[in-house]
């Protein structure tokens, strides 16, 4: 299925040149004047003058071979640009993921086990921290840590890996602080759920002592939601990545996209695009391989709902 | 005669539902000597199944209890750790939903052996072996491979015979079954019946048998006791339960069995609806609305439970119908 | 005796509602709508309130701080922004609902034809939302505008298709419950056509999950649209937009001046707490109704 949403969104992403209204030529040339012999040579490469399935198969097996074409801006191979590009993005997703995995979850489980203050407080930081979009946050963050305390730089990449660190960490922040949200209320959720489960029932009945309870009974069971929208989650920083790096300056391929979108230079924006989603459906199948690990009533393949 | 092995009195429980606190059992007293069944009978909303969470201490967060439960001469309520796991550990409960009940991401072997192993610290492979001669007592066959399964490869008559083996492994002193077999269809129901009753009297167990089935109570319990709205409104020896019952309720249910030996005319249905505890009006006897005996007395108070023929009975007319109840008032 | 024929009013097509309405949300629900209701005064009357002039430029005034009327004092462009708040309400609350419309009109009626015919039209329709939900929103705005050109109506088109698998598959799940209820089964028996039972009947009985859903949807789309416009992608400068004068006054930030930025954020963020606590409540009101 996964495999299915892939094949189509490519073909969206190809179909892109002859979406754009006028002809394919002003569409990858981004609506400037060419000339002739550039016309021809767009022409021979995207194979325009052969019928249309033919220049998606083209286009398809090319980018099986790494091969996505030219940026019509800069002038170089798009895979080169992207190669360069893509651990920016891989380590600031990355670095957002494991924040989310250790508040998110974290905060989600203290607020299921314990009623109270924590679970209070946990909804209330939850409400507040859904409603703040990424770039939001990231001004905050910003002014806060950057301006007024000077802990963290404020824009750009850094150089080492330290202080790569150091500058990814407000992005990361920023990137993860509204997808905490959800998590944790999921987490929660599923926690509470499980808690009021028949077979904990009998577990507590058999005198299991509460701390086997809650790893065993509690928590394991738990696990198959929480893994689902941590999952799905993850997967949707891909594209919010996007934002922050441009709030940030960051040298990511979220930000180039959105540059390659405002100069209109396609192929990088097909390349960068076909990039993203492919990542994004791969995350999806590692979550429904998770899935069907963590649940034994489930046969791969299909994710109940 | 030794002293029992249960004994509660003036049970009372109250839970809190959406802001107030309702009563869901009212003075429920009952006894259980050693390796004797009670059944313990009633309609939806009676209070049976919270009787046996309460014995178990398994009542949902916020219920205040009222009374005491004494096993061994020990009340439960005021046992805690190292106590309270080897009171559980010798009070073994079946529940009604077998397939709700079993972790369905754990195999079916680390169901049986898990309180083996965590609280009587047997070593892994001795508890499977226990587990497996288990298995083959309730009739389950194949052991080894049976307990790397899971749940959900089992129908619900093998899950509720793997719940009473587990049950069994800890050699408990007491069973509460929960309505065992209500979940079940009719033919595996009668298996797994026998299966409970052959372990329990070969073992030597005292059980409480819950069911809403007054004939099925009566056949495999020694004593049975009859629940409404909260309380316990007689208790009785089963085989005198049908012909000599001590209160209108058990009379009426015993009625309104439909018997398959004679064609009757129309069902006998008790007229109105069976209360829960916080429904029942106060200060008069609960079935009085319902009771075709019912007279000024029976609004006068709650009715006391007491002995009658060595029975209870919370009738206060009891003395005068002995006899006139076994017969319905219109045939 | 002859034997007539008359349509049986069946118990059970309208739930009873219990605390029904706003006043069943409690107070934070009404908070949250009272703010919802400020910022639709601001989008409709928002320029007509404005204090100053939102559109014109003085560089000599850029970055000055609250002082005489000017309560939020002036953006990198030397104008009002609080005139510029108000203004940008507009467009900044009228992108989401165009996007929740959209969206929940083509999911509610896909997920009913989906629900109503089950079988191979309701696997082909689950199988189709499946494979859109492969395209996350944002990546889906950016692309559209790469082809149609940076602007509003490009963008709100795209999370509208994004977000519509979404939506199918929550009124699907409903859809279907209400589907298998005795009352339709009745209808049907009655005569009544497919249209008329899911048009006058499920529908209606389905609407205050659909109105929930809307809400919260709202808030989501808003954050994405405010995002795309911050990218530069929705909204064009000079035109007032909450999410546009966040990237516009950035600089501000690193210079002293965090007040423009921040005062756009807070916008945002105050419309959409008040659309997710309101969204959260409308749904818990829908639960209890269904019991």
């Amino acid at each position: 299925m996964l495999a299915a949403s892939l094949l189509i969104a490519s073909f969206v992403i190809f179909a892109a040149v002859y979406l754009a209204p006028g002809n394919p030529i002003s569409a990858l040339s981004g609506g400037r004047a060419l000339p002739a012999s550039s016309i021809r040579v767009l022409e021979a490469r995207y194979h325009l003058n052969e019928p249309f399935f033919a220049q998606y198969w083209y286009w398809l097996t090319n980018a099986l071979h790494g091969n996505l074409g030219i940026s019509i801006i800069l002038r170089e191979n798009v895979s080169t640009l992207i190669a360069s590009r893509i651990w920016t993005t891989a380590g600031l997703v990355l670095y957002a993921s494991v924040l989310i995995l250790v508040f998110g979850i974290g905060m989600g489980i203290v607020a299921g086990l314990r009623p109270g203050f924590l679970d209070t407080s946990t909804l209330v930081i939850t409400a507040i921290s859904a409603a703040i979009p990424s770039f939001v946050a990231a001004i905050v963050l910003i002014l806060l840590f950057s301006v007024k305390l000077g802990w963290f730089p404020a824009l750009g990449n850094g150089t080492s890996f330290l202080s790569n660190v150091q500058h990814f960490t407000l992005p990361a922040v920023a990137l993860a602080f509204s997808a905490l949200a959800i998590v944790a209320r999921v987490t929660r959720a599923s926690i509470r759920e499980e808690s009021d489960r028949e077979h904990v029932q009998t577990a507590i009945s058999r005198g299991i002592p509460a701390r086997q309870l809650i790893r065993r009974h509690i928590l394991r069971n738990a696990a198959i939601p929480i893994t689902t929208i941590t999952g799905i989650t993850i997967a949707s920083l891909i594209a919010v990545a996007a934002v922050v790096e441009t709030a940030f300056s960051l040298n990511g391929l979220g930000a180039y996209l959105v540059q390659a979108a405002e100069s209109k230079d396609l192929a990088v924006v097909q390349g960068i695009s076909l990039v993203l989603v492919t990542a994004f459906v791969v995350v999806n199948m590692l979550v429904d391989v998770l899935y069907a690990l963590l649940d034994p009533r489930v046969s791969l393949g299909s994710r109940a709902q | 005669m030794s002293a029992p092995l249960l004994q509660v009195d003036g049970l009372t429980v109250r839970l809190e539902v959406r802001g107030e606190r309702r009563p869901v059992l009212r003075d429920v007293a009952l006894t259980v000597r050693e390796g004797e069944a009670l059944g313990l009978v009633g309609e939806s909303g009676s209070g049976k199944s919270m009787t046996a969470r309460a014995i178990d201490r398994l009542l949902p967060r916020g219920a205040e209890v009222d009374g005491s439960i004494r096993f061994d001469g020990r009340d439960v309520h005021a046992l805690s750790g190292a106590d309270l796991r080897r009171y559980r550990n010798q009070v073994a409960m079946i529940f009604q939903d077998p397939r709700a009940h079993v972790n369905p991401v754990r195999r079916i072997g680390d169901y049986m052996t898990e309180a083996l192993r965590t609280n009587l610290g047997t070593p892994a492979a001795a508890a499977a072996n226990r587990a497996s001669d288990m298995l083959s007592q309730v009739g389950i066959d194949g052991g080894a491979r049976r307990l790397r399964q899971y749940p959900h490869e089992l129908s619900g008559g093998m899950l509720q015979r793997v719940m009473i083996a587990a049950a069994l492994l800890t050699e408990p002193r007491l069973l509460l079954a929960d309505e065992p077999t209500t979940a079940l269809d009719v033919t595996t129901q009668a298996e797994v019946m026998a299966i409970l009753d052959g372990l329990r009297r070969e073992f030597g167990l005292a059980m409480l048998f819950i069911t809403h089935d007054l004939e099925l109570a009566a056949a495999i319990c020694d004593r049975t006791a009859v629940m409404y709205a909260g309380q316990i409104v007689e208790v009785r020896e089963s085989g005198r339960l049908h012909d000599d019952p001590l209160h209108p309720y058990t009379a009426a249910l015993a009625a309104a069995r439909p018997d398959i030996t004679r064609a009757a005319g129309r069902l006998r249905a008790i007229p109105g609806r069976p209360l829960s505890a916080f429904e029942a009006p106060p200060g008069e006897c609960a079935f009085a609305p319902r009771c075709p005996h019912a007279q000024d007395a029976c609004r006068a108070g709650v009715p006391p439970l007491s002995e009658l023929d060595g029975g209870l009975s919370r009738c206060v007319r009891a003395h005068e119908l002995r006899g006139k109840l076994g017969e319905p008032a219109n045939a | 005796m002859s034997a007539q024929v008359t349509t049986v009013a069946v118990p059970g097509t309208k739930r009873s509602r219990s605390l029904s309405g706003l006043r069943g949300t409690g107070v934070a629900g009404m908070m949250s709508a009272a703010v919802i209701a400020l910022a639709t005064i601001a989008a409709v009357f928002g320029p007509l309130l404005a204090p100053f002039n939102p559109d014109l430029p003085n560089l000599s005034l850029a970055w000055v701080g609250p002082v005489g009327g000017h309560l939020l004092g002036y953006d990198f462009q030397g104008r009002d922004v609080l005139s510029r708040l108000l203004a940008g309400a507009q467009s900044s609350m009228l992108g989401p609902l165009a996007v929740v419309i959209l969206s929940m009109a083509a999911g509610a009626v896909l997920a009913v034809v989906a629900a109503w015919r089950r079988g191979a039209a309701d696997a082909v329709i689950s199988s189709g939302l499946d494979i859109l939900f492969a395209f996350p929103g944002i990546l889906l705005a950016v692309l559209a505008t790469a082809i149609f050109g940076a602007g509003l109506t490009a963008a709100a088109i795209a999370l509208s298709i994004a977000y519509m698998p979404y939506v199918a598959r929550v009124l699907r799940g409903v859809a279907l419950r209400e589907r298998s209820q005795p009352y339709v089964a009745a209808l049907e028996v009655q005569g009544s056509s497919a249209t008329t039972i899911c048009l006058r009947h499920i529908i209606p009985n389905m609407l205050p999950l659909i109105v929930a859903q809307a809400t919260i949807m709202f808030g989501w789309a808003m954050v994405d649209l405010a995002a795309i416009s911050f990218l530069g992608l929705g909204v064009q400068p000079p035109a007032p937009n909450w999410g546009v004068m966040i990237s516009e006054n950035q600089t501000g930030i690193l210079q002293g001046y965090p007040l423009p930025a921040l005062s756009a954020g807070v916008c945002i963020v105050a419309v959409v707490i008040a659309f997710n606590i309101l969204g959260e409540r409308l749904f818990e009101q829908a639960q209890e109704a269904r019991r």
